[in-house]
């Protein structure tokens, strides 16, 4: 096994979740109901310590010194491996909700097949993390119902953000080079398999939520390769390592 | 002399969790192991929720605790595996939230009754709550919100 690929393996799964985490946590204190804001912030808690566990593992793979802090905190944009979904704009809070539900159906599916991986520590990250994921798309999909099945307003605004949404989820299943290395020596699953279980679930929540999923399968790609973000993360990411550039190993 | 691990397991049944401190870290049932290793005591703690800010607070207050009586060199190491689960939880620290106000963990996937009112007529407001561990509930008799430490 090569570990410069089970390396970038690890920054992806890593990245996803301290990219959507912090991206949700821009919500604290400004959401439209004060149990949305916590809900949110919970959420983003929980990700950004699933970020701790697989970027830590990514710096110990790595074996240059580098901790999960200096991983997330001091890397540049074209050294981010999370899919281009995670990096979007929070846009209203119906476009968060359906950014959270498409990515959680896929975060629980890839979890649930991370439990049976040939690496021991994979599999026991994926558990932990399994817990927390499933009230995460509990929640996320039964917001989008909610509000997909709501005012023709709210409905309006929930296909906008699908149909802007959409173009972000074939990235999640297209394997690349490290997707199939990761195959091969058991430690990801075929990221193609995964897809029925995530057809099913959105199929049935978008159904209940009265909202059309595109027939256009188009993928954005770039994000997990780090060919090409969109130019949202860079900004994004001024923000969040503003403090660790400026005053470098500050801590509290 | 080292103490025997019996007294430490009593030891750190006295130290609260910072966020609920009814209830021990014991009764929390985080504490997965105590064992000495030559002059080191560790301690292997299990985290609640992989972000909750309370379990950096947990291991200083555990490291406190011993410290104050006489042990000097104490490890803790972080075990995720298995994952935390409420069914760790101890009988004793499931009576004390109640008592606190806080109704603890059910297999069906809510609270059993308003730890106030004892009323089974509750509704859920939101999946989550004021911790990663808790969710918020509703009493539809005594009409009051309550905490429910939510099953995982």
């Amino acid at each position: 096994m090569s570990d410069a690929a089970y390396f970038e393996f690890l920054c992806r799964m890593g990245d996803n979740t301290l990219v959507l985490g912090h991206r949700v946590s821009e919500w604290c204190g400004v959401a439209p109901a004060l149990e949305e804001d916590i809900a949110l912030a919970n959420t983003a808690l929980d990700l950004i310590g699933q970020t701790q566990m697989w970027l830590g593992l990514a710096g110990e793979v790595e074996g240059a010194g580098r901790s999960a802090d200096d991983l997330a905190m001091l890397r540049d944009v074209w050294d981010f491996r999370n899919a281009l979904l995670v990096e979007q704009p929070n846009g209203d809070f119906g476009q968060t909700m359906m950014r959270q539900f498409l990515f959680d159906a896929w975060h629980v599916a890839m979890l649930d097949a991370l439990q049976q991986s040939s690496e021991p520590r994979v599999a026991e990250i994926a558990a932990k993390a399994a817990k927390e994921a499933a009230y995460h798309v509990d929640r996320s999909g039964d917001t989008v119902i909610r509000l997909g099945d709501g005012t023709t307003e709210s409905h309006r605004r929930m296909q906008a953000a699908l149909d802007l949404l959409w173009p972000y989820v074939g990235e999640l299943f297209v394997a690349d080079d490290i997707d199939t290395a990761m195959t091969k020596t058991g430690i990801a699953p075929d990221l193609a398999a995964l897809r029925a279980a995530f057809d099913a679930r959105v199929e049935d929540v978008m159904a209940q939520a009265t909202l059309t999923i595109p027939d256009d399968n188009f993928a954005h790609k770039g994000g997990k390769s780090g060919f090409r973000h969109s130019e949202h993360l860079g900004h994004m990411l001024t923000e969040m390592q503003w403090l660790q550039r400026a005053y470098p190993g500050a801590s509290w | 002399m080292k103490p025997a691990v019996a007294d430490v397991w009593s030891w750190l049944d006295q130290v609260p969790d910072p966020e609920i401190p009814v209830i021990s870290v014991v009764d929390l049932g985080i504490v997965r192991d105590v064992q000495w290793n030559g002059d080191a005591l560790e301690i292997a703690v299990t985290p609640t929720y992989s972000g909750c800010p309370a379990t950096s607070v947990i291991s200083m207050d555990i490291e406190t605790a011993l410290h104050d009586r006489g042990i000097e060199l104490v490890r803790i190491q972080s075990r995720i595996s298995p994952p935390w689960t409420t069914d760790w939880l101890s009988e004793k620290g499931r009576a004390k939230l109640v008592e606190y106000g806080i109704a603890p963990p059910q297999a069906a996937g809510g609270p059993k009754a308003c730890p106030r009112c004892d009323s089974t007529d509750v509704e859920r407001i939101n999946q989550f709550g004021s911790t990663p561990c808790k969710a918020q509930w509703r009493c539809k008799d005594c009409l009051e919100p309550f905490d429910y430490f939510k099953c995982i």
